[in-house]
This record gives structure tokens, sequence and C-alpha cells, in this order.
């Protein structure tokens, strides 16, 4: 461990105060903060609790790019926040922004990792130099010509981090680094922002609400936020034992619940910040006591008729061209959830936009409660199967809450009164009733991804797949997203989630089919999915830290922990 | 993916080798020649000379197939149109008059309005190999790169580049958008009535505009955070410097400028008449 506490500070904020200029009200209140130069510290809090403003606070873009009033003062690398610019923070500043895509403004690797050092106009021969050595400190260096339309999520991340890196910053800051990768490359990352923090005397600050993830590798210190305010800043250890992170809505790492289930309180001493260093000594035996009291899960109920079967369907974008799906069967069943996983390009959304009608299978049959579907078109088709996708503004096209609610009705020609009626019933159902006459632009993004579910349900299909369906929501809005397509099945509907999220899949998922190059290679039960290594391996997965304590603590069949663990869990958070 | 359509793709021929700014040059001139020239002999010389560089590039049909029969299309209708609004403007070009066979009313075919729409056909497929040529063998990349040697403000040229990035991606916002949308029962395709599928697609740019302002926030946020905009010059880590073959590449279109130039308006007049 290196010695921190006499280390300068590079960022002191004292008694900050910041609100938006389209604001009502200081979405940043009485921070209080410093950091000191090699520190890696993590800034956790629930969606809206100010953690992302803090984050623009640090690197200018408060108040410089999004406007606000300050008060309070923030010293950020030697300079004030409000008389520095952003180009002169960045100087000291290097930011990892949210979206890999967004963020990847070159036509190449190699020229998106030379961007800086474009603008501060340095020589070509210098450049190349540089950019190569950064490629290569991320594992990049093979792919300096690619475009970013040929690389992965975690490839063009990679690809931002050496573009910050080949600048002198001594700051890396990332804004919510794993939000859109897989848990394997989500993995890689967080163990490579570690080995870029040990081999540099460069201070990391990650803004994360993805806890366990994150702690994959060791923090110093980790940042809770709730509500704009710090409610508390202390060692990863002290603050899991401390019940603050759960009451805030930030998920606690999976082993550590399973701990709590076990029923003892739980002290800093046992290291529990990491699985690899956590003691856990004389817990072996309430751990096994504990597992023993879980009664078995009783036998899965007698089979569903199926509503949507696919009978070995290829499809290839190309006449002769590269197959992206091979003979996938697949059946799903009355009110069943489904989930569909595999890495990026295994041919997940073309599967869901298959069974949509958006393209047409070059072999083999879908069918729909035992019809073959080829003659029909998109729009019967959406009667029946309802496509809701990733980002819900690509969905929305009114600017009224009810108005889009209705539209797909309009357009078949209902009547007032029905469509009034139908809309309000799904309203009802979602959740958002009382929103009705509230326009879109009000709504937060959980609510938006309810409106486009609800536009789609209010068609009446049977079937409903998602895509993404809890992508860059926290754990009190993942579970609300959840729950609520649980009630969604308890009333017949079948529903397909194509995700990355192993806790969705381990937690609400009946069956989970895995994807990988075109091909079904796993179709079962999640537990039993996620921790067999192989297919793990295969669709980019992440085995859970359940059944990796599981098997630290001797238990005989891990898996069976495993199940027993969800469904304790699932009853605790169901109450 | 597929909608690789009218994109660079990297090879290597005469025509690739070349620098952007050599080949902005020589598309530039080239067009405004074959625009300024009436001159039959001229024009055929130019396309001659167009097809076989064409021939040299490697270029793939399958590259630029459809652009090439939309630009057929406009190509036919602006033709019918040159006839309709002006039946005789041959006539009054060449100051003759040779009657084939009248229409209607004062629309006759003369040998003179036939002539003259010959060479504008020809203007059409002289410009239209070099602009293809253009597009299809420059890199993005570099182009920018380009626009900035040739004098363009880096601003400018940079806000071209990354255009042309993000042109995939929000091409693959509008599929998932139209997609949905058509689910959803909104029809853009032809078995719609005219105004309601007007009204649809407008249905569809709205979440399109949307998201691409969104995009635009993002994106315009990285890169004032990596220094962007900040100092009056920047390099360019894909420039290339100027070669012999460059040099020789201006020096030729300059060459054909000149003597494009000489046939056209030595006997005082654009248009090469052959009535006389």
């Amino acid at each position: 461990m290196k010695q921190l506490e006499d280390n300068e500070p590079i960022i002191e904020i004292t008694q900050f105060t910041f609100q938006y200029r389209a604001q009502a009200e200081p979405t940043l209140r009485d921070i209080s903060l410093t950091i000191r130069r090699g520190e890696k510290v993590l800034i956790v809090g629930p969606s809206g609790s100010g953690k992302s403003t803090l984050a623009h606070c640090i690197n200018g873009l408060v108040p410089h790019f999004y406007a606000g009033t300050m008060q309070g003062s923030a010293r950020i690398a030697g300079e004030e926040l409000g008389k520095a610019s952003i180009f002169k923070l960045s100087e000291r500043i290097g930011t990892v922004l949210q979206d890999p895509d967004g963020q990847f403004v070159g036509m190449t690797v190699a020229e998106d990792i030379a961007f800086k050092l474009e603008n501060d106009g340095l020589p070509q021969q210098d450049m190349i130099r540089r950019v190569t050595e950064a490629a290569r400190n991320v594992g990049m260096e093979q792919l300096l010509d690619a475009s970013p339309h040929e690389l992965s999520g975690g490839q063009k991340q990679r690809t931002t981090l050496a573009g910050v890196l080949v600048s002198e910053a001594d700051v890396l800051l990332f804004d919510e680094p794993l939000a859109n990768l897989d848990p394997q490359a989500g993995k890689l990352a967080i163990e490579l922002i570690d080995r870029i923090h040990r081999e540099t005397d460069k201070t990391v600050i990650i803004v994360e609400h993805r806890l366990e993830d994150v702690l994959h590798r060791s923090v110093d210190r980790i940042v809770l936020i709730e509500e704009g305010r710090i409610v508390a800043d202390a060692s990863p250890d002290e603050l899991l034992c401390s019940g603050k992170l759960r009451r805030a809505g930030i998920r606690e790492p999976l082993y550590w619940t399973a701990l709590q289930y076990a029923g003892y309180s739980l002290t800093p001493a046992m290291k529990p910040a990491s699985l690899n260093d956590i003691q856990l000594g004389e817990w072996v035996q309430p751990l096994q006591n504990w597992y023993e009291q879980e009664r078995p899960e009783p036998l899965l109920a007698a089979e569903r008729p199926a509503v949507l079967v696919l009978d070995e369907v290829s499809f290839a974008y190309e006449r002769d061209g590269r197959p992206v799906l091979k003979q996938v069967s697949l059946r799903v069943g009355q009110g069943e959830l489904v989930s569909i996983v595999g890495r990026n390009g295994a041919g997940k959304s073309t599967l869901s936009k298959l069974v949509c009608g958006f393209y047409k299978p070059t072999g083999g049959r879908i069918l729909y409660k035992g019809q073959d579907l080829a003659s029909d078109s998109i729009k019967e088709r959406s009667e029946r199967i309802g496509f809701v996708m990733q980002n819900p503004n690509h969905m929305i096209s009114k600017t009224m809450l009810y108005d889009e609610v209705a539209l797909g009705l309009v357009l078949r020609g209902a009547d007032e009164a029905s469509i009034r009626e139908r809309v309000h019933d799904t309203l009802r159902i979602c959740g958002l009733y009382e929103m009705r006459n509230w326009p879109i632009s009000a709504l937060s993004f959980g609510q938006k991804k309810r409106v486009t579910i609800a536009s789609i349900l209010v068609l009446q299909p049977e079937v409903l797949i998602l895509d993404e369906p809890t992508a860059g929501q926290d754990y009190r809005h993942y579970n609300e997203m959840m729950e609520f397509l649980l009630t969604l099945t308890r009333q017949g509907k079948s529903i397909i989630v194509i995700t990355h999220d192993m806790h969705l899949m381990l937690e609400y998922a009946e069956r989970a089919v895995v994807l990988s190059d075109g091909e079904v290679i796993a179709d079962g039960e999640p537990a039993e999915v996620l921790t067999d290594a192989r297919i793990v391996e295969a669709a980019s997965l992440k085995e859970t830290s359940v059944y990796e304590l599981a098997l630290r603590a001797g238990i005989e069949q891990p898996k069976e922990f495993v199940r027993r663990f969800i469904r304790r869990d699932r009853k605790e958070r169901g109450a | 993916m597929k909608a690789r359509m009218l994109t660079y793709t990297r090879q290597n021929s005469p025509v690739h080798r070349l620098t952007g700014a050599a080949k902005l040059i020589f598309f530039a001139a080239w067009s405004v020649t074959a625009m300024i020239t009436y001159d039959t002999r001229s024009l055929l010389a130019m396309l001659l000379f167009s097809l076989v560089v064409f021939r040299l590039s490697k270029v793939r049909f399958r590259d630029y197939s459809f652009v090439l029969y939309l630009i057929l299309f406009f190509f036919a209708l602006n033709h019918l149109a040159i006839f309709l609004f002006s039946p005789l403007e041959g006539v009054s070009i060449y100051g003759t008059r040779h009657d084939l066979f009248p229409i209607a009313g004062r629309y006759v075919v003369t040998e003179e309005q036939l002539f003259y729409q010959f060479n504008i056909a020809l203007k059409y497929v002289t410009v239209i190999p070099m602009a293809l040529l253009f597009i299809l063998t420059t890199d993005p990349a570099e182009f920018a790169a380009s626009l900035n040697r040739v004098g363009v403000s880096y601003r400018i040229a940079y806000a071209v580049s990354i255009a042309m990035r993000y042109i995939p991606d929000i091409q693959r916002d509008y599929e998932n958008i139209a997609f949905s949308a058509q689910a959803r029962g909104i029809d853009i395709s032809r078995k719609e009535r005219l105004t309601r599928r007007v009204r649809n697609v407008i249905g569809i740019l709205m979440p399109l505009i949307l998201t691409s302002v969104q995009r635009i926030e993002t994106v315009s946020a990285a890169m004032e955070l990596r220094g962007f905009g900040q100092r009056r010059k920047r390099t360019w880590y894909n420039g290339c410097p100027f070669t012999a073959r460059d040099y020789m590449a201006v020096a030729l279109i300059a060459a054909i400028v000149i003597g494009s130039a000489w046939l056209t308006f030595r006997d005082g007049t654009r248009f090469y008449n052959p009535f006389r």
C-alpha cells in the first residue's frame, strides 16, 4: 500500500453547492471532498444522486459546458474551477466518458488516440511514437487501423483510455465505465484501470453505481453520494459494514448479502471488500448451516404451452454471406421469462428482428401458437409480438405521454372511446396512469422506458421482446422494472429479455438461452448456465460471486447454493 | 454490417495512393472545366481520360451501383426537363435549324437540340466517374487534413470529418427507429397514401433528430475535454505530405484545364459548332 496521507491534495472541494440553470434546486449541496495525488477513489450513488455532476465539476464540464450557479470553492489540480477553462483542466484531468461510441471521434483507433496530441499541435513523428506506446499500454496495438464500427464496446473504451494516457494528465476520471460493457469486458476494464493505477503515479477516480464489479480490484476509498450530499467517505471495508450503501439503494456484492443471510454481523476486520481477501474463518460453519436450512426448491411447474417456437432458423445478411444465425431452435412458453445472452455480434438482436419480421429468415420457420409467421407483415406480427428497444429515445415520437401510448391504436383506426379505455388500462398496469397528461420531456429515463413498454403493450401482444430493459438504471429502478415485468408474466404474457445483466438473468429469468457465433450453445436454468465456465467464457459473462463463495466455503453442491441464495434474495426484495 | 454504400475502402491503386488534397484539387478543377466547356472534342477527350483512370482505380461496381442508378435517374429527368422547358435551345445556340420530326405544338425535335443535349450528357458522364472516384478512394481520416491543407479552417475541416464518422451510426439509428415505428403501424412503404406517408416519415424523423442532437452534445463535450479548438493550428495524425505523384497529378489537371480552355475559347464561343 502506498503512503497516501502525506501526498498533496489534487482535488479540494469545500462546502460546494451547484445548481444547473434549468433546475429548480441544487444538484450538489455542501460537498466537501479532498482527493490526494495517487489515490484511487470510487464515487457511488443511485441515479440522480448527483455523482455525474460531481464528475463534471472535476473535469470542468460544469460550469463551462453545462451552465449553472456555484457556491463554495473547488480547486482542481491547483486551479479554481470557475476560472480555469475546460481546456486548461483537460491538461491535468483526463476523462473517459460513459458512452464509448459517442466519444470516439476519430475515423480509426490511431487517430482517436492521437486526437489530443493533434489539438496540441504535435509533429506527426512524435504523435506516431506516442500513439503506438499508448496503444500498447491498453492492448490495442494490433488494431490501430480499425474503424470504430469494427470494434466492441470494450475496445472502444480502451481506445479512449489510450487517448487520455497519451496526454500528461495526472488524474484519470472514469464516468460510469461499466455502463455499456458486457460483464467480461467490464471485468477487464477494471483490471486495466487497476494496472495503470499501479504502474503510474496517476490519481484514479471512478464514478459508478455497480459496486461489486468495481470492487473486483481494490480501491482506497469509497465516497457515497445521496441526494446531492456526501453521506459517507470511508474505506470499502468500513463502508460495507456500515449498511449505508444498502440504505442508499446501492447493491452490495452478492457474496456479502449471502453472508448476511447466514446471520452474523460483519466487521471490517474480515476484509469484506474483496472475495479474494475475505477472512471466512469461523464463517464456514454458519454458511453450511444456512445452506441446509433453506429448503430445496420445489420442482419446476408443469411444462407451459408453447407460444413462440423457432425451428432451425438460419439467417445471413447477404446471399452466400457469413451466416449470422445457424439453425437456431428455441421455445418460449406462455407466461415464461426467458433471457437471451451472448457476446456482441452473437446474433441476439438479429434474432429478435427476425421474430418481428424486419428481416426474413434464410432457412427454418418461426411459429406463433403453432402457426407459421412467414406470410405475416411487420404490422400484423406486432399485434402478437411486441419489441421494445434499448434506447427509449429511439421509440418516442410524440410530445405527450397519452398520445405516445395511443399512437399504435390510432394508426390502426380504432375508435376514440376504445382507444381511451385501452390506453388507460395499459397506463394503470404500467403505473403511469397518474402521469397520463404529462409531457414526455418531464419523465425520467426509467419512466420513459416504461412509456415505451406501455406503447407496445397497448397493442396487446402475447409476447414481449425487450432489449436490455435495465441498461443505465440503478438497483432500485432495476428492481422496479423487473418486478413490473414479472407481474406481466403472471398475466400470461411471455417475455424475452436480451441482456448482458447477470443479476437479471440469475434473479428473474426462468431460462437463459446462450448464443455464440449464431448458435445456441446452452439453454437452461440460469444458475446452471452461469456456473459453467465454458459457457460463461463463450458468452462473455462472469461467474457469480455467490458461486465462488460457495466454493470457498466448501459447500458440496455450489450450484444448489446459488439457487437457494437467489430464492431467498427474491423473497427479501419482493417483500 | 451491410449498407456500406459509397464509402471508402482501403485498396492499393495509383488513385488511392494520391493524397486527399491532390485528389480534391484535381476533382474541383476537373468539374469546373467540364461545366464550363461545351466543346465536344474536349469533353470526349476528358471522358476517355476519366474512364481510363476509373479503370486504374480498381473500385468495385457494387460499391457505387446504387448511387450510379440514382444519378442516371436524375440524369434522365434532367434531360426531359430541358426538352420540356426549352425545346429549341439548341437552335438558338447554334444559329441553324434542321428539323427531324415534330411532336406537338412547339415541340419539334431538331438536330441542334439533340446535339446540345448530347453535350450536356457528355458533361455528366465526364464528371460522374471523377466524383465517384473522389468519394470512393479518399480516406475520410485523411480528408480533413487535406481540406485543412488547401486552406480550409481546421474547425470546418474537422466538422466534415466528424460528420463522415457518424454517418454509419446515424444510419443505424434510423434503421432501428424505422423498424420500431413500422412495428407500431407507422407505414412508410408505398402501400400508404402519399400524404400519410410524408406524415409518417416525419414521425420517424423526430426521434432521429432528438437522438442525433444528443449524440452531438456527447461528441462536442468529448472533443472539448480533449482540447479541440483551443489553438489556432492543429496537426494531423493522418496528414500525408505531397509526393512527386501528387505534383504530377496537379500538373496534369493544370494541363487539362489549359488545353480544354484553349480548345473551347479559341473561336470565341463555348460551343463547338458542327452545323456551320
